[in-house]
């Protein structure tokens, strides 16, 4: 059997809390850390926000390296509970103001958007698909 | 319940781009309509929209509401689309490289449409413009 397989099987799935979630990736909280309570149940990683518009499933975390305005737009079209943008990038104010303004908590950490998938994977995130 | 709202939509204006669209989720959401179909709803509308900022020079975005269904009509003043079933298929895009910057631009808007509107219409004339018309029942009940 290979590796991958054995461990795959090993891991369990559990909801993370957002605060959590950011612990996990020695991340930073720009905005909404009164949510850091608040329960994620699955993740998906895209610097492509098409692509995030086409996930169904709502309450998720958006793991991306994209950071402008209409990342936040599309975290807020697609209902997702939380945004954790990756590899270092700068965050404006007006992004943290839309944050802010659509309730959802924005984190940031340096890792690449590959460690931080596999680090929230690792301690439970389930993948969209 | 019968309501109608206007939004006007600058091409290029990437600042406000998805504005109408966050408007008219609070909108649903206080009229206490299925989180289903409003996602269905925002995410054709955001679309549409990023699309007129993407690709036109400004449009209009008509919003008419009542008990039954939502109707979404954006219309735009652009160099419209040369080919509506090239345009239709997934991966097939013109826009630029500032638009691929911000996330979009990939050929998946309008198949995104298609996929979430319950009657989704899309007429172009080349180089005066597009108009798509989006219809999605608040009942969830497709047409």
């Amino acid at each position: 059997m290979p590796f991958f397989l054995t461990v795959d099987r090993q891991l369990k799935q559990f909801n993370m809390t957002v605060g959590e979630i950011c612990s996990s990736v020695n991340g930073n909280f720009v905005s909404g850390k009164e949510k850091a309570g608040h329960e994620i149940e699955f993740a998906f990683a895209s610097d492509l926000m098409s692509d995030v518009l086409t996930v169904k499933c709502d309450n998720l975390l958006l793991i991306t390296g994209l950071a402008n305005l209409q990342t936040i737009r599309t975290a807020e079209m697609s209902d997702a509970g939380c945004i954790l943008i990756v590899r270092d990038k700068s965050v404006s104010d007006e992004m943290q103001k839309l944050a802010s303004e659509s309730g959802i908590p924005l984190i940031t950490c340096c890792t690449t958007m590959f460690r931080a998938a596999g680090e929230l994977y690792r301690a439970g995130l389930k993948p969209v698909f | 319940m019968a309501m109608s709202f206007e939004y006007k939509v600058e091409g290029g204006d990437f600042t406000h781009a998805g504005y109408a669209s966050s408007q008219v989720k609070k909108m649903l959401k206080q009229l206490g309509v299925d989180n289903n179909i409003i996602k269905r709803v925002v995410v054709c509308l955001y679309e549409a929209e990023v699309n007129i900022v993407a690709h036109a020079w400004r449009g209009v975005i008509l919003i008419n509401l009542d008990s039954e269904q939502i109707n979404m009509k954006l219309t735009d003043e652009g160099p419209g689309i040369a080919d509506i079933s090239l345009a239709m298929q997934k991966g097939y895009s013109t826009a630029s490289p500032q638009v691929r910057e911000m996330g979009f631009g990939a050929g998946m808007g309008l198949p995104n449409i298609s996929t979430n509107a319950d009657r989704f219409d899309i007429t172009s004339e080349k180089g005066v413009g597009t108009t798509l018309e989006i219809a999605i029942l608040l009942t969830g009940k497709a047409v």
